[in-house]
């Protein structure tokens, strides 16, 4: 397992390379030269060269690439040129667990509703609900995202009042808090990772137990303790307690809007692995047996439905991460994809740039994680030597 | 030239055979000439594949929504031609201006306003009549104005005519369409079959370079590069062409031609001297085109909701999309206000789902008709 790791690491390491040399001849591709435009022409032709020689712009287009390459994994992303003296690392640095955040719950989000609804749909084929499923989600997959964004708010924060309209905290709530947002935020995030890994031993361990009924145990054990934990987590911290639920009131209409667009994907595909699975013979044995309908298709079908579900989960990423883009722009929630449309308009290169290579960064992490998953999720592909 | 159409004669004969149901003998001559053949061959396996498609109420869902948007694309041309948008200063899509004008009761106070539909105070009407008193009627032009006899879905805040942008539009949307899903095709069908056929260095390259591709997010990436450079519409067609194209589509193609690749008639075909672009281009790539029409569906899909995102952001370089009609709406400061102004919301952001839902039903039902597992028993 951690070979395959090591090898997936190099791969990826590999890609984001390529990628990030594409990005940087897109830049040198793009009309007009950086230094000309930040540079006055007007002062003389050997203090041009030096500030030339300064940023690096001087040498060849090969040295500069490597420069670029070199400089972007050391962390030094250069200065933004909207917000000026903060490095662009900063300024990533903020925005990024945001965004990680919103990703996050989204995509869990939309995974679990598109597989539950994707299994019942194709176990009842045909009739009235699944014609209605079917469209309802065709037709929130392809809806015209931004547009969506802006009805919901218009539903549940304008006219229902329920969720604030955007923002990622009430300006007027925090003037006197003791605390910045993104203090309270990081605690919220540590809790929530740490109940994670919680859940993730719990469900590893059970994968080891030899009884069915033990694996159970420790499983809802898992659940039972992270639970536990978040609860005894904040009521330590019971100044903190109403910041954090600000944010999260502004964190549930984007994150249920962007689970919402996602889900169709995953539903339309789970119904369709489903259809194939329940041809299979071992789905007629089991019929044959007598295991209960319902057992039939939550072990039988859709535990080997969910393969092919699983690798689309690389498609559904990019397009979590393009519809993440939009999300943060309409629901003004200050994070990376926000982030990359402003600092495009108003031509912070440097921001742009570094937002994006951080944005392929996060894909293939993402990407990662899901091999990982995939590799643990089935035998047959599980690589030889370990489990 | 004859021999090879003798050649395809014998080929034929068999499924000549088998739709005529008239047992063919050798030496006979044939009872049609060969492109009736072809024709009727072809026109029985377009009737069989409809059938089955008509089965489908979601495909024809689509088709009828594509359809829909093809006759209002159509409507734009005829109706500045013929018909009731033929004032150009006002049908204009994007030059056009017409101040719907409002006639107003002036009343003395803010307060004795009852109906701001049909009154106004005498403080405010001096903006537009200067010297009206309370009992003066004020006309007050209007933009955007709500629909009326003029303009069937009002005038946007520039006063131009949404009903005219909106069907102007749709010829833009499916010329991105088109161009994106001809790109699409080209690429993926190349890519996929060349990989295929050339396993190798060649394979691997490709396949690495699709996975790239595939991971990166279209978005983000379409937002940096139209940052930098003047996006127009072909060239957005293009680059969602080569991108979708070269990722999952290429993907999918490749393992398609992988198994046209091993089929025998590719190894007679090399028997009887075929080079090797003779095979990928007369034999595999027309093997794996159905299929590559089913991506081009989803192609046309992604390519209308992208571009109308990305010119809800004001990124692309075009004179009018259904896109730039909400930013327009946006910036001016409409869109939030509620249904107050739902003729700038709604019209413009439903076309742009109901077109990409259009050809995702269509491309759910082809799918279906080419992948026999997914069909019901």
């Amino acid at each position: 397992m951690l070979r395959f790791i090591a090898k997936r690491l190099v791969q990826m390491a590999f890609l984001f390379f390529l990628f990030l040399s594409l990005v940087f001849f897109l830049l040198q591709a793009q009309p007009g030269d950086i230094s000309s435009q930040f540079i006055n022409p007007t002062i003389p032709a050997e203090v041009q060269q030096q500030i030339l020689a300064r940023l690096g712009l001087d040498g060849s287009i090969w040295s500069q690439w490597w420069n670029y390459i070199t400089n972007f994994f050391t962390g030094n992303l250069g200065v933004s040129f909207s917000q000026f003296p903060e490095p662009v690392i900063d300024v990533i640095g903020e925005r990024i667990p945001r965004t990680l955040f919103l990703f996050t719950f989204a995509t869990l989000l939309s995974y679990i509703m598109g597989f539950t609804l994707g299994k019942r749909v194709a176990w009842k084929r045909g009739g009235f609900s699944e014609y209605t499923v079917t469209i309802g989600g065709v037709l929130l997959y392809t809806v015209f995202y931004p547009w969506f964004g802006i009805l919901m708010i218009l539903l549940f924060a304008s006219t229902l009042g329920w969720f604030p309209i955007s923002g990622f905290l009430t300006p007027e709530f925090w003037r006197n808090a003791p605390y910045t947002g993104n203090e309270v935020f990081g605690q919220m995030l540590l809790s929530l990772t740490i109940a994670g890994i919680v859940v993730v031993a719990g469900l590893i361990l059970a994968r080891r137990a030899e009884e069915r009924s033990t694996a159970r145990i420790i499983r809802r054990g898992g659940y039972a303790l992270s639970v536990l934990f978040l609860a005894g987590f904040w009521l330590l911290r019971p100044d903190m307690r109403p910041y954090a639920t600000d944010i999260i009131h502004h964190t549930i209409l984007p994150v249920v809007t962007l689970a919402l667009v996602a889900f169709a994907g995953t539903m339309l595909l789970t119904r369709s692995s489903m259809l194939e699975t329940l041809k299979e013979d071992y789905i007629l044995t089991a019929r044959a047996k007598g295991v209960p309908e319902s057992d039939i298709r939550d072990h039988h079908a859709a535990r080997n439905a969910l393969l092919p579900v699983v690798t689309s989960f690389i498609l559904g990423l990019a397009f979590i991460i393009g519809g993440g883009v939009v999300t943060e722009t309409i629901f003004s929630w200050p994070g990376m994809g926000s982030l990359l449309l402003t600092a495009t308009v108003i031509e912070d290169v440097p921001l742009a740039t570094g937002a994006l290579g951080f944005i392929g960064i996060l894909a293939l992490l993402a990407h990662l994680l899901v091999d990982i998953l995939y590799n643990v999720l089935d035998p047959r592909v599980r690589v030889q030597g370990g489990r | 030239m004859v021999i090879k159409d003798q050649e395809a004669a014998e080929l034929l004969e068999q499924d000549l055979e088998s739709v005529s149901g008239v047992e063919l003998h050798e030496g006979d001559a044939l009872p049609e000439s060969l492109w009736r053949v072809r024709w009727r061959l072809g026109w029985a396996a377009l009737k069989k594949n409809w059938k089955l498609f008509a089965e489908n109420k979601i495909g024809l869902i689509g088709l009828f929504l594509i359809l829909f948007f093809a006759l209002m694309a159509l409507a734009f041309p005829v109706f500045r031609a013929v018909g009731p948008w033929q004032d150009d200063a006002v049908y204009d899509p994007i030059i056009g201006y017409d101040a719907v004008v409002q006639e107003l009761e002036v009343v003395a106070t803010e307060a004795d306003v009852v109906d701001p539909a049909t009154q106004i105070d005498a403080v405010n009407a001096q903006l537009w009549c200067f010297g009206a008193l309370p009992g003066d009627t004020c006309e007050i032009p209007r933009a955007p104005a709500p629909p009326n006899n003029d303009h069937w879905l009002g005038t946007d805040p520039l006063g131009r005519d949404v009903a005219s942008q909106l069907t102007y539009s749709t010829r833009a949307a499916f010329f991105l369409g088109a161009v994106a899903a001809i790109v699409t095709v080209v690429v993926a069908t190349t890519v996929g079959s060349m990989a295929a056929f050339y396993g190798g260095w060649l394979d691997n390259f490709l396949m690495r370079l699709a996975d790239l591709v595939l991971l990166m997010p279209l978005i983000p990436i379409l937002i940096v590069v139209s940052g930098m450079f003047t996006v127009t519409m072909p060239l957005l067609g293009v680059m969602i062409g080569i991108l979708s194209g070269f990722g999952g589509t290429a993907i999918v193609l490749k393992s398609q031609a992988l198994s046209v690749k091993v089929k025998p008639f590719i190894d007679a075909a090399r028997v009887s001297g075929g080079s090797n672009m003779h095979l990928i281009f007369k034999h595999v790539i027309p093997n794996v085109l159905p299929l590559s029409f089913l991506y081009m569906m989803f192609t046309v899909t992604e390519a209308v909701s992208l571009e109308a995102t990305l010119s809800f952001f004001g990124l692309i370089e075009a004179p009018m999309t259904w896109g730039i009609m909400l930013s327009t709406a946006q910036t001016q400061g409409y869109l939030r206000s509620g249904l107050e102004f739902w003729w700038l919301l709604i019209p413009a952001g439903l076309a742009v789902s109901l077109l990409a839902a259009g050809f995702f039903f269509a491309g759910r039902a082809m799918d279906e008709v080419i992948n026999p597992r997914l069909r019901a028993q």
